[in-house]
């Protein structure tokens, strides 16, 4: 049966600041969701709040996994549970090469009940694996030996988190921004791997500002956030809309919550003009 | 949140524990010194060691340098530090063997426990294990002892090779140094003695393995290592310790002579106990064109004071030195290099990483010098910290002292907290907290233990992952 990520009543604080004020959400396995939304209303922090990073606190709502809570679990038990984050800027990690890295995460993911110094997946396999992957998405082989995200272009890391995603082989996807700083012909490639790894296995949530992800993973559902909540649920044309009109029409039929984005964005950016991007 | 981070963090990243702190029973020992440091202590070791006169009369004129000297101000702490409660001389077998099986039992078993039968079985050219203040075991390969290498332990070295020994010895580093050298000079016992004729290589590592065993033991061994013309050699030394709730204290004192065109690399991986002071002298002569190296790893004692030196004393040579320190609670590694340029067109290379964890203290010290008839020499320091957690500490101490204007110095230093963000990244993937941690230390380092040869690369990482992960081996 296909597994249903819950999202309810989701209310994010980040250092004490609520950004999140209750978001709702249902992703199943096997789904395509768009997630859309002007910048800062708080896409980035859904995910990173799914993910459990420490400083995203959750102050009310409920996220789950097939009806078990993932509130209080940490970021790696998250990913043993089939959570997958691919992050719009992956940080470096020097001195540890990509290979051994994957090697451990894969190693946790696939034997969740695997405990801290216990035998890793058999090198051969990994390998072998590792190398038909890496050959599948264009990736040099000699990335493997490499520092993780250490001197990579921007274009190179963001095919470093979908060679991650495609060894994780997680359950739900979020991928946050990953066609943003890239060409055309970078986002044409990005877009056409995502689209040959999901399948009813997988489920992804595309964070994006542009087309050329949706136009090769079409959308199920497209959400669209302002001001730290879902305002409007549609599907793909809802995202074809958006992104030849902007945000113009959204804030229009959400007057009140247009006005408290404009509030926000006044008090981060003090003095500054306000109105967010579309 | 962030704070249960951090505490969670603190408590998975606990203290490694030691897993060499284990000690034998001392019932059998062949003589134990009673405590303190006095004349008649000296004169006794020397005494039963059977020394020539002018050896009795360099350790009794080095106790007075000892006496006469003020502890370091600078440095760590030594106020508690009580030389009156050690032991200076232990000896805990009749006689060194050369094959294991005639290694008293109780001993033989700690070196089986530390794996030393099995590397050099395996990797090793020779092996000279000393056990307090003898050493009890001593091997070296065939071929090698045929082309005229020697490999013995230093007080064999002043028995059988008495004018080779009396040429170099103490020629290094004098009595005078410091207090610590005037202390080894008088005291010392056991160390490696090496001599390695013109032109030849040695291929695979000269391994020496320290153990302290009793408590409130002082060990003082004596390294002299000689690499002739066109030789070269690659001598590893690892020490462990058990754990006592009073200190002991090691103070060796290691002098390196490297002839032009010669070759020497020491690798140094200490893992003493915590209540383990020590405090070395290491120095090294190289000559022309020569290349001398130190790859120095300290992870244990409770407090290290040890800054090998390179003095280049001829054009072409190069000195370079690998550092890694790793902190715990408390510990205070105080390490670091020093480069001494004597002759022009001379290079010198500094690489240190420390690392600094619940509470531990590190600090980098290190001179590079060049005198004033020293054109066009070339100095390059890096040295990067990593602090785990805000209980902890790094501190860089950068000595230049530059006679001339042609040269170049280049000094780089960088502090750095492990990374919220990097932690969160690993953890996403699956990583455990730990691992996660455990991991961003591995890769921090992984620049100098991939210098290392394989065997040690996997010991070092070994070692912090013990650290890290606070489980036992």
């Amino acid at each position: 049966m296909a597994s249903l990520l819950k999202i309810e009543n989701l209310c994010v604080a980040v250092d004490d600041k609520l950004i999140l004020k209750g978001v709702n959400l249902e992703v199943r396995q096997g789904e395509i969701h768009a997630l859309m939304g002007p910048n800062g209303s708080g896409k980035s922090t859904l995910a990173y709040a799914l993910m459990g990073h420490p400083k995203y606190e959750i102050v009310e709502g409920n996220i789950s996994v097939d009806g078990a809570s993932l509130n209080e679990l940490e970021p790696d038990a998250r990913a043993r549970m089939g959570l997958f984050l691919a992050f719009q800027y992956p940080v470096t990690i020097p001195g540890v090469k990509v290979a051994d890295f994957l090697r451990h995460a894969v190693s946790n993911v696939r034997n969740p009940n695997r405990k801290e110094g216990e035998g890793l997946i058999p090198m051969r396999d990994f390998r072998k694996e590792l190398k038909s992957r890496m050959e599948e998405l264009g990736i040099d082989l000699e990335f493997a030996r490499r520092y993780l995200n250490d001197g990579f272009s921007g274009g190179e890391k963001k095919r470093m988190e979908i060679l991650q995603l495609a060894m994780l082989r997680p359950k739900f996807a979020i991928l946050d921004e990953t066609d943003s700083g890239l060409d055309s012909d970078a986002v044409r490639f990005v877009s056409e791997a995502i689209s040959r790894l999901s399948g009813p296995d997988m489920a992804i949530v595309i964070i994006t500002h542009h087309e050329r992800l949706l136009e090769f993973n079409v959308p199920q559902q497209t959400h669209v956030m302002l001001a730290g909540r879902i305002v409007e649920d549609g599907d793909a044309r809802l995202a074809h809309e958006l992104h030849d009109q902007g945000y113009a029409g959204i804030r229009a039929r959400h007057p009140a919550i247009a006005a408290e984005e404009q509030e926000e964005t006044a008090a981060r950016q003090p003095g500054a003009a306000v109105g967010a991007r579309g | 949140m962030s704070t249960e981070l951090k505490t969670a963090f603190e408590n998975e990243v606990g203290v490694g524990d030691y897993q060499y702190g284990f000690h034998d029973p001392i019932d059998k020992y062949v003589f134990t010194a009673r405590k303190g440091l006095d004349r008649d202590i000296v004169a006794q070791i020397s005494e039963m060691k059977g020394e020539p006169a002018w050896m009795r009369e360099f350790r009794l004129h080095a106790l007075e340098i000892f006496f006469s000297k003020p502890m370091p101000h600078w440095g760590g702490n030594l106020t508690e530090l009580d030389f009156q409660n050690i032991h200076y001389y232990v000896k805990a077998s009749q006689s060194q063997e050369k094959s294991w099986d005639d290694v008293p039992e109780d001993i033989r078993k700690t070196y089986d426990r530390l794996g030393i039968p099995e590397a050099e079985k395996k990797h090793l050219a020779g092996v000279k294990a000393q056990y307090e203040s003898e050493v009890v075991y001593g091997s070296l390969q065939e071929d090698l002892a045929k082309q005229g290498v020697i490999f013995t332990d230093t007080d064999s070295a002043l028995r059988d090779h008495p004018d080779l020994f009396r040429e170099y010895f103490g020629t290094v580093i004098p009595s005078g140094d410091n207090k610590f050298a005037a202390l080894n000079s008088a005291v010392w016992s056991g160390g490696s003695f090496i001599y390695v004729p013109k032109g030849v290589k040695i291929d695979f590592p000269l391994q020496a393995y320290f153990r302290i065993n009793s408590e409130n033991m002082g060990q003082f061994e004596r390294t002299l290592i000689i690499v002739d013309e066109g030789a070269s050699v690659h001598y590893v030394e690892g020490c462990t310790a058990p754990t006592y709730s009073s200190e002991s204290l090691h103070s060796a004192v290691v002098e390196i002579i490297v002839k032009r065109n010669a070759r020497c690399r020491y690798t140094t991986i200490q893992n003493w106990s915590n209540n383990v002071y020590n405090l070395v002298t290491k120095r090294a002569m190289a000559y022309g064109d020569s290349l001398m190296e130190w790859v120095d790893g300290n992870l244990g004692s409770r407090l290290t004071m040890k800054y090998p030196a390179i003095y280049l004393m001829e054009p072409g040579a190069r000195g370079e030195t690998l550092s890694i320190a790793f902190a715990g609670p408390g510990q205070h590694q105080d390490a670091g290099a020093k480069m001494v340029h004597c002759a022009p067109n001379t290079y010198s290379r500094i690489i240190s990483k420390s690392i600094s964890k619940g509470g531990g203290r590190s600090s980098y010290r290190g001179l590079a010098k060049v005198v004033k008839g020293a054109a066009s020499c070339k100095s390059n320091v890096v040295c990067d910290a990593l602090i785990l957690d805000s209980a902890s500490r790094s501190d860089t101490y950068p000595y230049i002292e530059i006679e001339r204007d042609d040269v170049t110095i280049e000094h780089e230093a960088s502090v750095s907290k492990i990374s919220e963000e990097q932690l969160f990244y690993l953890m996403s993937r699956g990583l455990t907290e730990a691992e996660a941690a455990s991991m961003i230390v591995t890769g921090f380092i992984e620049p100098l233990v991939k210098e290392l040869p394989m065997e040690y690369a996997v010991e070092m990482n070994k070692l912090i992952e013990l650290q890290m992960e606070g489980s036992v081996g």
